[in-house]
């Protein structure tokens, strides 16, 4: 049957259509009319049976696959008590459909949340509800058929589980769930998504998601100590493997080489050494970033996380510090406690695991940095709030940290600071548009459509306010950003690290 | 005794119990499924107190629907308003005399009826108006309104343009409370606003009218943010 092969092997590169075109950015952010279809032909690559073997999924989909993706959700239903109150009680109220970045990039209807939702909605009621089997279609249950395989693979995957909807829901009802479900029961069947589930493997193989090997590892970091002595003078080390150290910081691997990410890293090392603290990264652990998680799958996302423990229970650090990642921020705050806990091993004094922003505002308040906001005086900087930091997580010890400690560390290294509109920041900020596991070329129109309403709340700040750089704090921000931003014509270089900006203000020898 | 009672009194039995065998099951499970993760939508409280707080303001405002939607929120609000003070009202029928506490109710006459009633219109009007809702709406969403509305409406009638014996309900009402039938009262639009009633209780326990009790049990809002100071852990998670 061509159309099991198309759904086995994934879709080839789609054609350019006219769909696809760049959306204008007109200073309002729209709610758009639906137009049906826009997006079905956004199809992440599937992942091939050598990459779905290492993670012990099948390696396509199985013959039985109906039978088993209900068996699978049945299981899910006993597991997690979001998905099954979820599943059952939306009303349907309409509230969420125009609040995700995908349907107002796309206008697909199939892209507003409750819609979304609805695709594994319609499994479940003719499944597992006796209203589904008794009234039918009347109340939306339809049999799983491979066509609505082929919708759930599109549609789920056009999710960057970032909880916009979530937040204007009257029950809190949390797409990202009902995707990661989704997720799991398609990778259960033997239809899992290349991009994410090629990176897990590279993480239980090599250690982070870019492969970046040990040696390769300690390579990237003397370049950069080179790099920065070059620059300035100052002997700033980037420790490896040290033992018994004061911090182990464990940063998303992009910061060790990927453009603008690694101007961060240069930052935490710059504070690092002014504090006069004895720090190291690990080899074991040199992935913050855990994809187990967009794949919904607890198992893979602990199996990711145990190796943080491990590189504790090698190095025996004091404290856990965690570099700028939203998702990887959310998973450590959140879960590691969880997954890897308890954390009895590092001193309780300080937060288990503490943020860099926390750690970094903290010296700053105790005046152990010495800073010289002029070195930033060519920009005028904004902040954009990523959405698994905002909506998940939390930093410091009241609601709403996450909001302002960013803030303030920017505010201490730079002079002209200035907030985008309302209802695109703080919790109702926009996805950059490449989370959850949709950072992949293949899905580039798509990223360029979910950017679009936060590019345009930052073009907005950028004409009325000479916005000049947009802080980050998330490494899938940061390469979605410098990605799509030249779409709009916007350069790249708007996007950059918030340490970033704190490495180019912070004096070196000066507190010696 | 009349067929016709006979046959109300076991159907108003059968339809309680499947009413609260079905909705308390549900709740059951709702209560026992475990959350292996911390999962509130921050920023969230940080204390007990707080997370009970969070869902007081959800149940009793709709805050979350009123930051996100207003008009879907006045016609909502204004409805489950008039619902619960009708379904406080419909208590006089339990007692032989209208207690003292339910006195201020009575202030609300007639009007309550069409403050239920037109919200529940203009809901039916907004789902086929916006092209949004319009796109998602069910057949079933539809006809859950136009059930209410039709117990709203015979609501209003037996009370306003019919004048049902209140007597005769009140009778019919405490026998099946004391398993002592009485004579049902012999008026069709009682019968058909008793029976609409009826099958809502049937219906509701394996529907969306189920976000009634679901809503207390939605992680992202019921959940306290604590993971670094507390380790959450479940029996299935931690095997794992
Ligand atoms: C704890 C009690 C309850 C709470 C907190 C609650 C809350 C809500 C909220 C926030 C909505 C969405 C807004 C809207 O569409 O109107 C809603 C919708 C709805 N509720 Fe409730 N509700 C409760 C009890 C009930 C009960 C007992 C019924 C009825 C029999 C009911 C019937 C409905 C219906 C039919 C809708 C959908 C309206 C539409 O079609 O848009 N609710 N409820
Ligand atoms: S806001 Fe919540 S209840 Fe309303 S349609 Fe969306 S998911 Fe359903
Ligand atoms: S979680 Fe975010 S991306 Fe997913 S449906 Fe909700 S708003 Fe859209």
């Amino acid at each position: 049957m061509a159309e099991t092969t198309a759904v086995k092997t994934g879709m080839p590169a789609p054609p350019k259509k006219a769909e696809d075109e760049i959306p204008q950015l007109t200073g309002l952010i729209p709610k758009p009319k639906i137009v049906r279809g826009t997006a079905a032909h956004y199809k992440a690559y599937v992942a091939k049976p050598e990459i779905q073997e290492k993670l012990d999924f099948p390696g396509s989909l199985v013959d039985n696959w109906e039978e088993a993706a209900v068996r699978r959700l049945g299981e899910l239903l006993e597991k997690y008590k979001s998905l099954q109150v979820y599943l059952d009680i939306c009303v349907r109220c309409g509230s969420c459909t125009d609040k995700c970045h995908y349907f107002i990039g796309t206008k697909d209807p199939k892209n507003m949340p409750v819609a979304r939702q609805d695709l594994l909605r319609k499994v479940y009621r003719k499944y597992f509800t006796l209203e589904g089997k008794v009234l039918g279609s009347l109340v939306g249950a339809i049999g799983f058929d491979l066509e609505l395989l082929a919708e759930w693979y599109s549609y789920f995957h056009q999710c960057s589980q970032c909880r916009r909807c979530s937040l204007y829901c009257p029950y809190g009802i949390d797409t990202a769930e009902i995707s990661m479900a989704a997720r799991e029961i398609m990778d259960s069947i033997g239809m899992g998504q290349k991009y994410t589930n090629e990176i897990i493997g590279k993480v239980h193989e090599i250690g982070n998601n870019l492969g970046l090997n040990p040696k390769a590892l300690a390579n990237s970091l003397e370049n950069v100590e080179e790099e920065i002595e070059e620059d300035t003078g100052a002997p700033v080390k980037l420790p490896l493997d040290v033992e018994d150290a004061d911090i182990l910081l464990v940063t998303p691997s992009a910061d060790f080489f990927a453009l603008p990410h690694v101007e961060s890293l240069i930052g935490y090392a710059k504070v690092f050494h002014q504090a006069g603290v004895n720090w190291t990264l690990s080899s074991t652990a040199s992935e913050a970033g855990n994809f187990g998680m967009f794949i919904g799958s607890y198992d893979q996302m602990k199996k990711v996380a145990l190796r943080v423990r491990q590189a504790i229970l090698e190095l025996r650090p004091k404290r856990l510090v965690v570099g700028e990642c939203g998702h990887a921020w959310r998973i450590a705050y959140s879960f590691w406690n969880t997954l890897i806990g308890p954390f009895d091993m590092l001193d309780p004094k300080y937060p288990r695991p503490q943020h860099i922003c926390e750690f970094t505002l903290d010296l700053i308040n105790r005046g152990a940095l010495e800073l010289d906001k002029s070195a930033n005086d060519e920009f005028v900087v904004t902040f954009h709030d990523s959405c698994n930091v905002a909506r998940a997580s939390r930093m410091g010890d009241r609601p709403g940290g996450q909001f302002d400690i960013p803030r303030e560390v920017i505010k201490a290294v730079v002079n002209r600071y200035v907030d985008m509109e309302e209802d695109a920041i703080k919790e109702r900020t926009f996805c950059c548009g490449g989370g959850g596991g949709l950072l992949t070329d293949e899905l580039l129109d798509l990223r360029i459509k979910g950017a679009y309403p936060k590019v345009q709340a930052l073009r907005n700040i950028m004409d009325t306010h000479e916005v000049n750089f947009m802080a980050l704090i998330c490494a899938i921000c940061k390469a979605q950003f410098t990605k799509v931003l030249p779409k709009f014509n916007i350069p790249m270089t708007v996007a950059g690290g918030v340490h970033q900006l704190v490495g180019r203000a912070v004096v070196l020898g000066a507190k010696e | 005794m009349s067929g016709l009672t006979l046959f109300y009194t076991a159907f108003t039995y059968i339809a309680i119990a499947i009413f609260l065998y079905g909705f308390l099951t549900r709740i059951w499970k709702y209560a026992t499924t475990p959350s292996p993760l911390k999962i509130p939508l921050t920023p969230a409280p940080v204390q007990p107190a707080g997370a009970v707080y969070r869902i007081i303001q959800e149940v009793g405002f709709f805050k979350s629907l009123f930051y996100s939607n207003r008009i879907i929120w006045l016609a909502g609000y204004l409805f489950h308003l008039a619902l619960a003070i009708v379904l406080i009202k419909h208590a006089r029928f339990f007692f032989a005399s209208t207690p003292v506490a339910f006195h201020w109710i009575t202030t609300f006459e007639i009007w309550i009826g069409f403050i239920m009633l037109l919200p529940l219109l203009l809901l039916f009007l907004l789902r086929l108006v916006i092209d949004r809702t319009y796109y998602i709406s069910i057949m079933m969403d539809y006809l859950i309104l136009v059930l209410l509305m039709g117990i709203a409406v015979t609501g209003i009638l037996t009370k306003y343009f019919v004048r049902t014996d209140i007597v005769s309900v009140k009778q019919f009402v405490m026998g099946l409370v004391q398993v002592r039938p009485e004579a049902l009262p012999a008026d069709p639009i009682f019968i058909i606003h008793f029976t609409l009633v009826m099958l809502l209780l049937i219906y509701f326990p394996f529907s969306k009218l189920m976000h009634a009790g679901g809503i207390f049990f939605s992680p992202t809002r019921n959940q306290v943010d604590d993971p670094r100071e507390l380790r959450h852990e479940t029996a299935w998670a931690a095997k794992g």
